[in-house]
């Protein structure tokens, strides 16, 4: 009985998952995308914990305390003191208008729910029908980082993505091992403290944060 | 006591010349050491070489596993008479012209005289593995090092903007060749995936193969080894690559790596294929005849002596091929003798191009470094000022021509000799056919004596073109040696052919099967029959020489005997100056009249006002126009279109991701 409980808490926190994912896409400010981030992150770390408790899976908690420390915390706040530094928290023009956008991720979600169901079919995992959600999670990710051209909110669809990765793992195996996760999320530090280098050399070469000044560096 | 075999000499040889090839780069900074120590201890390296292609001839063929290389797959090396012919012909040449490299370089630039001495020493122990490889792997490892070896000597001088083009349209052409060749060696395999062994020469030479994949491995042969040797169509890198390089290395190139080719295609089709069609002695046969005729035309119109010997080197090689072709048709059609014959005269041939295209190129590095000038226009009465050059250039320009009693007459004396037996062939087509191919070799024979009139009367005979000529000076001792080691070769080879074709036949035999008849003695050539036709070169030199001397008794003892310096009669021109001589265009004239359909000729014709008229005719090669630029143009357009999915914008990159993430999705799921 408490199993079904646990599992419709765990559902709502994956539909909370996708709502925070097209709010994403709709935010129009780089603070506001953090914050929306960061709460993405509570809603994983929340529900990763709810699974570990509810299965037993005891190195799921570990995935969840880092889950929580890295992305609800740490990066959130290493974001907002980049953008103080940087002074770049403006409205982000969109390539595509967000309306459209919205619209194609609608679609992106319908192709993520028809392409997850014959493998959560396979899966024997409690919260298998979240699998489309994950992904559904994953390509609205990746339309953000499409559809933005700044590059703070390129990276932030980028963890967004490594999210959506992450709760497709929980929910179709429990999980990763222990160890590729801690490789995993030592990967996104990492890559976060690099872009973040990356950041500071573009505005030093452009003067601006904004991509299309890249096309230069194109041959020819 | 450990017995040597001649194969384990061969291989400490390369050994010795990759050790040399690595203190060379060490000694940067001791110049003199490399060109007195390196480069002549390379030399003696040669000399061991032909020794042992020597010892090897006579005996019977040896194998030897060299364990390196990948796991499993050792290098197998063997050294039957067909490989040691090849490495007399290494070392011999070889000898000569790293003897002259030792004066030659002389005073090069320090950096690059040390990364030289690395590329040449490694350049040799390359085609000395490509001659010793008794599998897929090694020869092919073997040939990669010799191309990009040569690549590198090449372009010694690699700051000029042309040299690098020439370097990189060698290596393009290499490269393509090489696959070709990988191509051949996996037909050649059968497809017998799961035998570790199949990559060696001794699998393949059992391996069942249908007439269709054998005759897709011999296309695949004649195509990679036509690239290396240059065969038209794949010839354009040579006279681009030839006249770049360095004279001793332009030397090597053309006189001994040219030949691995010709050895590569012997082994893979007489030895590793064994039923052998005749139509592919037909189509040989054809193609040489073309490349023949096709260089030394392009010889004649040359202007530059480099790259009228490069294109001179084209045509030798048309007429190898052609005995090639000649050597299969009669070998397929069950006539060994004959086979034999053509066989013997196309390694003689191979042989005697090495002497004398060696020398004839380091004889133009001599000139080269003494007046600075390499194109003919600028050069001129060199005879007085550079008397050994021109006197030993003399010797291999009348080798090249075919005069007896040097040694190009010898070859192509056979290989005629071959020419006119086919009658007895089954197929009356091919009769009919053939007698045509034996007057296009005549022809480019022909042509080739008219060439090197020109070539020769241009540069060292007349008048100097230029007032500097004066002072050219020559030529240091090592530069002297190693032109007369070549020409003695010339010579030697030329009045000795009996007792070459006796060195030789053992290699005959393991082709053909057959050695080839001579009905003459130990001073007569009679092939096939004495009854037909005979050559005593002995005593054509020994007739030559007492006329000569008979002459010159009479003229100057009998007639009056004094010597009397006066001015000679002017024709009634009293002014006669440099500019009145036939010059190397004007030369090439009558030839370029005839073949211009062959050539697109740009002129530049001196305005009639022009105190210093200049005229200058430039003869380039047609087919470059008709087959290399539209593939040039063809893949410039492929790469610009593939360049437009280049945006900079990374939105448009991480669409190209998110479009096959999807794609990639949906195929899955399907």
């Amino acid at each position: 009985m408490s199993l079904t409980y646990h599992l419709q808490i765990v559902n709502l926190l994956a539909a909370l998952l996708l709502l925070i994912s097209f709010a994403m896409l709709s935010q129009r400010r780089i603070v506001g995308l953090v914050t929306l981030f960061a709460w993405q992150g509570a809603a994983l770390a929340t529900s990763t914990a709810i699974v570990a408790w509810s299965t037993g899976q005891h190195h799921l908690y570990y995935s969840a305390a880092l889950t929580l420390v890295l992305k609800v915390i740490a990066m959130p706040w290493f974001f907002y003191r980049l953008i103080k530094k940087l002074d770049v928290d403006r409205d982000v023009e969109t390539m595509i208008n967000i309306p459209t956008t919205m619209l194609i991720g609608i679609a992106l979600v319908i192709f993520a729910f028809n392409l997850a169901l014959p493998i959560s079919q396979m899966a024997g995992t409690v919260m298998r029908s979240t699998l489309g959600i994950a992904m559904a999670t994953v390509l609205l990710a990746f339309l953000m980082m499409i559809t933005r051209s700044k590059a703070i909110p390129q990276v932030i669809g980028f963890l967004a993505m490594e999210n959506g990765l992450f709760f497709a793992a929980t929910s179709a195996t429990y999980g990763m091992p222990l160890v590729v996760e801690m490789g995993v999320a030592l990967d996104v530090l990492v890559g976060v403290f690099v872009l973040s280098i990356f950041f500071f050399q573009i505005r030093e070469t452009f003067d601006s944060l904004d991509l299309k000044h890249m096309e230069k560096l194109k041959e020819r | 006591m450990l017995e040597l075999l001649p194969l384990d000499w061969a291989w400490a040889i390369v050994l010795y010349w990759l050790i040399l090839a690595g203190t060379g780069l060490l000694m940067q900074s001791r110049p003199r050491l490399i060109t007195g120590l390196v480069f002549p201890l390379g030399a003696v390296g040669a000399l061991a070489i032909s020794a042992v292609g020597l010892m090897g001839l006579i005996q019977p063929a040896s194998h030897f596993i060299l364990p390196i290389g990948l796991p499993d797959l050792p290098f197998h090396l063997r050294l039957d008479a067909l490989s040691a012919f090849f490495l007399v012909l290494l070392g011999g040449a070889a000898f000569g012209v790293t003897i002259y490299a030792v004066g030659y370089l002389r005073g090069m630039e320090r950096g690059s005289l040390a990364l030289l001495a690395m590329w040449y020493h490694l350049f040799l122990a390359g085609m000395t593995m490509v001659l010793l490889a008794d599998d897929a792997y090694a020869f092919m490892v073997a040939w990669e090092v010799m191309a990009l070896s040569s690549y590198f000597l090449v372009t010694t001088d690699h700051d000029v903007p042309e040299i690098r083009r020439a370097g990189f349209l060698y290596l393009l052409i290499a490269h393509v060749g090489a696959v070709s060749l990988l191509l051949c060696f996996g037909v050649l395999q059968g497809g017998a995936v799961a035998n570790a062994s199949a990559y060696t020469f001794d699998y393949m030479r059992n391996a069942e193969m249908t007439p269709f994949w054998a005759s897709a491995a011999f296309l695949l042969a004649l195509f990679g080894f036509g690239a290396k040797a240059g065969l038209v169509p794949l010839h354009v890198w040579l006279p681009e690559a030839h006249p770049a390089a360095p004279s001793p290395v332009s030397a090597l190139m053309s006189g001994v790596m040219l030949k691995t080719a010709i050895y590569g295609l012997l082994r893979v089709t007489f030895d590793l294929l064994n039923a052998q069609q005749g139509w592919w002695g037909t189509l040989a046969l054809a193609l040489g005849l073309i490349t023949a005729l096709y260089g030394v035309i392009f010889a004649a119109v040359q202007s530059d002596m480099k790259r009228l010997l490069a294109w001179s080197s084209i045509e030798n090689i048309g007429i190898i091929i052609a005995g090639f072709g000649l050597a299969l048709i009669f070998y397929a059609d069950g006539k060994g003798a004959l086979a034999a014959l053509a066989m013997t005269a196309l390694l003689y041939h191979s042989l005697n191009h090495a002497f004398f295209k060696g020398l004839l190129f380091v004889g133009t590095g001599t000139v080269l470094h003494a007046t600075g000038a390499r194109n003919l226009g600028r050069l001129g009465g060199l005879i007085r000022y550079l008397p050994w050059t021109a006197w030993l250039t003399l010797i291999g320009a009348l080798s090249i021509a075919g005069l007896p009693p040097l040694n190009g007459f010898v070859s192509d004396w056979l290989l005629l000799q071959a020419f006119l037996l086919t009658p007895g062939l089954s197929q009356p087509y091919l009769n009919m056919v053939i007698p045509v191919a034996a007057a296009t070799v005549a022809l480019a024979s022909a042509l080739a004596a008219y060439v090197m009139v020109k070539f020769y009367g241009v540069i060292f005979l007349g008048q100097p073109r230029e007032p500097g000529l004066v002072h050219a000076r020559a030529t240091k001792w090592p530069e002297r040696f190693g032109m007369i080691w070549l020409a003695s070769g010339c010579v030697l080879l030329g009045v000795f052919p009996t007792q070459v074709i006796g060195w030789i036949s053992p290699a005959v035999l393991l082709l053909t099967g057959q050695s080839m008849v001579n009905d003459g003695n130990w001073l007569t050539l009679a092939p096939v029959d004495a009854d037909r036709a005979s050559y005593a070169p002995l005593v054509f030199l020994a007739v030559v020489l007492v006329v000569l001397l008979l002459t010159f008794i009479i003229v100057r003892k009998i007639y009056h005997g004094r010597v009397r310096r006066a001015d000679p009669w002017d024709c009634g021109y009293p002014e006669q100056t440099a500019r009145m001589q036939d010059s190397a265009e004007g030369f090439g004239q009558p030839v370029r009249q005839i073949f211009e359909s062959f050539m697109r000729v740009e002129r530049e014709t001196p305005d009639p006002f022009d105190r210093k008229p200049q005229y200058r005719g430039d003869s380039r090669d047609r087919l470059w126009l008709l087959l290399y630029a539209p593939i040039a143009r063809l893949t410039d357009w492929i790469s610009d279109q593939a360049g437009r999915v280049q945006h900079g914008r990374i939105q448009w990159y991480l669409i190209y991701s998110f479009a096959t993430l999807i794609f990639l999705l949906v195929f899955v799921t399907r």
